[in-house]
């Protein structure tokens, strides 16, 4: 099945995994997102990963967000992959932003998180690494 | 070749319940790729089965938590359900933020359970016609229920009727006097008006005016519009909210209105499709034909008025082509 053509929106899930309560950054991403022509499915705070990858699956995205500041991303992204590859999904490319360590960012980016942005990131370079990602071709 | 050979896979998978095939399914609609067109032809016949619903009213009347407690409500009682809430796209960009789903909460395990955003993209007839088949996929998927959510704003309520046999109107407490209920175009298509947040003072009079409002308004049919309040920070009244709504399908079928609403519901469906194509046809056939061409420049010159053309547009000089 063809997937959609360059013309139509992409759509993004914007999550955040774990139980910090802390969503402005998701929601200033989602917003700039939005501004960018993408169609933003925000799922807002406290998903755990099995409900991330069902939104991801029903929404159908071509990409998904996950914000995290707890500092528990090195058990949460992982799950999400993992769970994501046992759908035989495990293509929709997953970034991720937030407080994340560079250490842990070169493993998560090894097992598989395609994109990490932290603090001091602009919206302009998540926006364009978000359009690659999801239209590699584009 | 049998019938059966015919049906494309994917329609056999959303029938047996493939969600990532329905989910796919959903976005070729969205996109308006004509490969999905075989699939939502082959499942018409299996629909019709599903009830749907659908939700409306203003921003931020809680539409969205009511939902939320409604499929509770319906799962706990065995029915399955399907959500399809509808947002608006901007204008400038095409882009949105579709947030239906923060206010959703459900085990993720729960398989009873389909929840779709979806974008409004551009033009309100669009949507409709979309809305409609994404309903018809969802309903062929074997779901009880479909839910369809959208923000009340005058027209795009109106496209609510063609899609779902029963309407639920929501309105919060202090949205403004009767006029205000009036003019806000929103009265004509409700059959259940849910006055939600009535943990809040001023509910039991919004009721009073709403149900004035009904005994003195003409109605459609026989059915006279119930009003409900419910709370979802209190919980309440979701059960008699469903009791309403089942009280309009009973109605629908024991009076026989159900056919009468089909049969307007497809006969507009029918020439909206023939309109569409003729219209794109006729489009194209201004482009390239010379002579119509010449009548386009003579309606341009003001030679010619644009009915007399419209005419001979009509009749089409199909002559050597």
């Amino acid at each position: 099945m063809p997937r959609s053509s360059k013309s139509t929106p992409i759509r993004v899930l914007i999550a955040k995994p774990g139980l910090d309560g802390h969503d402005r950054g998701a929601k200033v991403v989602a917003r700039a997102l939005r501004d960018a022509g993408f169609e933003v499915i925000y799922a807002g705070l406290r998903q755990t990963p099995e409900e991330i990858v069902r939104a991801a699956l029903e929404e159908d995205v071509d990409l998904i967000g996950l914000s995290i500041l707890s500092g528990a991303h090195m058990a949460l992204f992982p799950k999400v992959l993992a769970l994501l590859k046992k759908e035989k999904a495990g293509k929709i490319p997953v970034f991720a932003g937030g407080i994340i360590p560079d250490e842990d960012a070169r493993r998560l980016k090894k097992a598989g998180i395609r994109a990490i942005f932290g603090p001091g990131t602009t919206l302009e370079e998540i926006v364009t690494t978000a359009q690659r990602l999801a239209r590699p071709a584009a | 070749m049998t019938v059966r050979a015919r049906v494309p896979p994917a329609a056999r998978a959303i029938q047996k319940g493939d969600r990532r095939v329905l989910a796919r399914a959903i976005s070729q609609v969205e996109n308006g790729d004509p490969a999905v067109e075989p699939v939502v032809r082959a499942l018409y016949s299996k629909t019709g089965r599903a009830t749907v619903v659908g939700i409306t009213g203003p921003l931020g009347v809680g539409k969205s938590s009511l939902i939320n407690l409604l499929v509770a409500h319906l799962r706990d009682h065995g029915r399955s359900v399907a959500i399809v809430a509808v947002d608006p796209s901007s204008p400038f960009t095409g882009g949105s933020v579709l947030g239906d789903r923060i206010r959703f909460d459900r085990r993720a395990d729960d398989q009873g359970v389909f929840f779709r955003s979806m974008a409004s993209r551009g033009e309100l007839g669009g949507v409709a016609a979309r809305t409609r088949q994404v309903a018809r996929l969802m309903d062929a998927a074997g779901f009880d229920i479909v839910l369809v959510e959208t923000v009340g704003s005058g027209q795009v309520d109106l496209a609510i009727r063609d899609v779902a046999s029963t309407s639920v109107v929501v309105l919060v407490p202090h949205l403004g006097d009767e006029v205000q209920t009036l003019k806000a175009g929103l009265f004509e298509i409700a059959d259940v008006f849910c006055i939600n947040k009535s943990d809040l003072p001023g509910s039991d009079l919004a009721r009073k005016d709403l149900t004035e409002l009904i005994a003195l308004g003409a109605t459609r049919s026989k059915w006279r519009p119930r009003v409900v309040q419910t709370s979802t920070t209190e919980t309440s009244g979701i059960a008699e909210l469903w009791s309403d709504v089942d009280a309009h399908e009973k109605f629908l079928d024991s009076s026989g209105q159900r056919a009468v609403d089909d049969r307007r519901r497809l006969s507009v469906e029918i020439v909206e499709l023939v309109r569409e194509r003729v219209g794109r046809e006729l489009t194209d056939r201004l482009d390239r034909d010379p002579a119509l061409r010449k009548v386009l420049d003579e309606v341009v010159a003001r030679t010619v008025d644009p009915q007399d053309a419209a005419e001979r547009l009509e009749r089409g000089p199909r002559r050597g082509r």
